[in-house]
């Protein structure tokens, strides 16, 4: 163990419109360390990686390699100093080979003519797919593997390199039990390698498992570091959050009504199997998992994004046959998407006609838009929601986060459903605003909708739901009721530790 | 190897077997050696072309001038020829496929350096090159009896029995060949074309690998300037007007997906010699000009249609056993 760091940054700041994601931190790698980069989502964590990386320019700051200041100008700068990240989304190319993803940018050739050797590359190839045990075809093209391959394509990438410095993102997210224990397996020989690691996790039993050192962020800021046997859990959460861990989530106890939705044998060829549940008016359904366990896919088949080869969908008893969202509007289900700018809002479009959008033909009977009216609607229910704006002609695109997704809700809301779909609700808001989110879902279940939320933060699962119904790689795995919640039995089913289907 | 042949590739060869048999039983001759030969020495432009283009629209760009750089040094190289007849013709070939190189580095620096959309910026080139040529010849043409007999002659004289012209496109497909194969800028025009943001992480310029298209696109169509103009032994301002369209046409039959990132150079050769068994079978058999049109826009839309569903996405893998039982 070194006491010299090898890879250090100094006052690093970083601002984007709006945002000053990263003030003033500071963080330090060792060699044969593995560094523990904690904090929420929007702390900043993968702002910095990518500046640690040369994907993005600090706006000041200094960033030291082996005693020596560098200057990252491109991506592949900082990869021919051998530093190598594994990024959150993995960035490869679906329509590539697996051997040329992993050696796009760096090709291995041959002769004079640096003419490209295959033949190398494929056996290099096998040779690092053997060493991480992750069984993939070199030759099959990125876009046939699954989310849990692509990553280990990811890691493949990063090891093919002769990395000095390894940052890797979150990379358990969308990895088996089986397949963690292979990335931790990776971690040990990188160590012993010497390599200075950074690894970004939420979980904390992997942070205990794995790391030498911690660093905090919170909010852009760089709040402690330390090694991680002078510190517990419950010091690095209150450092994390800055506040005490046992928050309250409003919750209340609504007596629940009648069957609203029933989902039957819902199946797709590719993404999910045999999936159903019923849910019950003033019922909160959750649906936890691993990114990628085909939770959202199966929300868009629902809701009538996707198409599905069997299963039958019942509102309040009556069957109803979904091929588009129009259809499933009608049918008073409403889906919140997770890709909240993309898929969620118009973002040039002001407040107002975003609200009013799905129900134009409603409120303008004659053919002719009604202003006025539009307007009536979108007051009622953006004021409902406080979406903080100057006023409703603002266009969306200038709120925040939090307020984009209150002006989502508000849409769907005003076309008074009777089942509503939060899927991913309060990622990548800020604290204050997922607490108005949360207490909104109480509130709407009050008013007796019936709400199903898919959401990746197991505290918000737990907190938040009656029943929680656990996928894992495209199957319905178990189902809890509110009384037996259990963190540790939901996160080893999500992460495939259950095989049977079981209910609790 | 075995990916040289993918389904589309395959499909293709079949349809122009049986479209060359079939019009072979009607007219004998026109399954002699001989007469096939001539049609593929008539495609020899149409591949060079399609070629360069198909990097530009696998690096998610398009090039509308090819036609134009082409019309402009084809009529630069025929007036220096009718003035200076003893300038070696060799020299003067390789000047022109700098001067389309010139002309595709101009596209190519305009969208990189500017980031204006590529339709943008070769619909305005287009006009430009198309402008520069009557600016050049007054609108006066250069006839066949201004040019020089060797200036005529070199695309015309046999080698093994084989027009020189057929080898430019022989040669060039063999270049392409190993350039989108085993050259990393080749495979660098694929992975900025397929996700330009992966591309970035990866330390691809994609701005420099659509530059890179566009000025072999450019390099090729001042090449195919001398072909032209020496085989049609004529210069004028319309030369090859529309041709772009042809291009395009061969490359979208050929599987060059219009999204970017997806297209081999055996499926650019196939799309172009099946519009050149079009053109050239058609007439045989007595079908107007004007049908030949609209059996070409037909087939395009076709194509297009066919491509659009091979690439539909047939949503993600999650379940373990997808890949092995896709129709569960």
């Amino acid at each position: 163990m070194s006491q010299t760091p090898f890879y250090s940054l100094r006052g690093i700041s970083k601002a984007f419109p709006g945002v000053k994601a990263l003030d003033e931190v500071q963080l330090d790698l060792y060699p044969g360390e593995v560094m523990a980069l904690i904090g929420e989502n929007g702390a900043g964590k993968s702002t910095l990686v990518k500046t640690m990386t040369g994907i993005y320019q600090p706006d000041s700051g200094e960033l030291k390699l082996a005693g020596e200041s560098i200057h990252l100008a491109t991506p592949d700068a900082a990869r021919k100093l051998g530093i190598t990240a594994i990024h959150q989304e993995t960035v490869l190319f679906d329509e590539l080979s697996v051997t040329e993803n992993i050696f796009t940018g760096h090709h291995l050739t041959r002769g004079p003519l640096k003419m490209l050797d295959w033949r190398a590359m494929r056996s290099q190839c096998v040779k690092i797919l053997a060493d991480i045990e992750a069984q993939i075809d070199p030759d099959i093209l990125l876009k046939h593997l699954s989310i849990g391959q692509r990553h280990m394509v990811a890691i493949a990438r990063a090891l093919s390199f002769d990395a000095k410095v390894v940052i890797l993102d979150e990379p358990t997210a969308a990895l088996s039990i089986y397949e963690t224990q292979e990335l931790y397996k990776i971690v040990e020989k990188l160590k012993s390698a010497g390599c200075a690691i950074m690894f970004i996790s939420h979980k904390f039993d992997e942070v205990f498992a794995i790391a030498d050192r911690y660093t905090v962020f919170r909010d852009g800021c760089f709040v402690d570091q330390g090694k991680i046997i002078d510190i517990t859990q419950a010091q690095l959460v209150t450092m994390m959050v800055g506040r005490t861990v046992d928050q309250v989530y409003p919750k209340e106890n609504i007596p629940l009504g009648s069957n609203v939705l029933k989902v039957a044998n819902f199946s797709h060829p590719t993404e999910f199997n045999d999936l159903s549940f019923e849910l019950r008016a003033g019922e909160i359904l959750g649906f936890y998992g691993l990114v990628g366990a085909g939770r959202t896919e199966l929300m868009q088949a629902i809701y009538g994004v996707s198409k599905i080869t069997q299963g039958s969908i019942e509102v309040e008893g009556v069957s109803v046959i979904i091929h588009s969202p129009a259809d499933a509007i009608k049918a008073g289900i409403v889906y919140v998407p997770e890709e909240r700018q993309s898929q969620g809002v118009v973002l040039d479009l002001p407040i107002d006609q975003n609200i009013t959008l799905p129900q134009l033909s409603k409120i303008n009977k004659n053919g002719l838009l009604n202003q006025h009216s539009e307007y009536a609607l979108a007051d009622e229910y953006a004021s409902r929601l406080r979406v903080k704006a100057p006023n409703w002609h603002e266009p969306v695109g200038n709120l925040s986060g939090g307020n984009q997704q209150k002006v989502v809700i508000a849409k769907w809301l005003a076309t008074q459903p009777k089942v509503i779909i939060l899927d991913e609700p309060t990622k990548g808001i800020d604290i204050s605003s997922k607490a108005a989110v949360h207490s909104f879902m109480s509130e709407l279940v009050k008013q007796g909708l019936a709400v199903i939320m898919v959401s990746s933060e197991l505290p918000e699962v737990m907190g938040m739901s009656d029943r929680i119904i656990v996928m894992s790689e495209g199957l319905q795995v178990c189902e809890f009721n509110r009384a037996d919640f259990n963190a540790e039995k939901i996160v080893s089913a999500a992460s495939g530790g259950l095989n049977e289907k079981t209910i609790h | 190897m075995k990916k040289l042949f993918t389904s589309r590739e395959a499909l293709l060869c079949i349809l122009i077997l049986v479209m060359t048999l079939s019009v072979g039983a009607i007219a004998d001759d026109f399954l002699s050696i001989g007469n096939l030969l001539s049609i593929y020495n008539d495609t020899s432009i149409l591949i060079i072309l399609a070629l360069g283009q198909m990097l530009v629209i696998i690096t998610r760009c398009i090039d509308l001038s090819v036609a134009a750089n082409l019309a402009l040094t084809g009529m630069v190289i025929a007036m220096i020829n009718s003035s200076y007849p003893d300038f070696p013709v060799p020299l003067l070939v390789l000047f022109g496929a700098l001067l389309g190189l010139c002309m595709g580095m101009i596209n190519g620096l305009l969208v990189w350096k500017l980031g204006i959309p590529a339709i943008v910026v070769t619909l305005g080139t287009m006009s430009i090159y198309r402008g520069v040529i009557f600016l050049l010849s007054d609108g006066s043409w250069v006839n066949a009896h201004e040019m020089s007999k060797v200036f005529m002659q070199i695309p015309r004289s046999t080698f093994i029995g084989v027009a020189l012209l057929s080898w430019a496109s022989i040669i060039t497909v063999a270049v392409f060949y190993y350039f989108t194969r085993y050259a990393r800028t080749g495979r660098e025009i694929y992975a900025a074309g397929n996700s330009p943001t992966a591309a970035f992480y990866t330390g691809i310029d994609v701005g420099r690998s659509q530059f890179i298209a566009f000025s072999l696109s450019g390099l090729l169509a001042g090449l195919c300037g001398y072909l032209w103009v020496s085989r049609y032994a004529v210069a004028y301002v319309d030369v090859a007007a529309g041709f772009e369209l042809q291009v395009i046409s061969a490359c979208v039959i050929g599987g060059i997906s219009i999204m970017g990132g997806i297209g081999t150079v055996a499926g650019c050769v196939l799309g172009a010699l099946f519009l050149g068994v079009i053109n050239n079978a058609l007439p045989v058999i007595g079908v107007s000009p004007f049908w030949q049109m609209a059996i070409s826009g037909g087939v395009i839309v076709l194509a297009v249609i066919a491509s659009s569903r091979a690439e539909q996405k047939s949503g993600r893998i999650i379940l373990k056993n997808a890949v092995l039982a896709p129709s569960k």
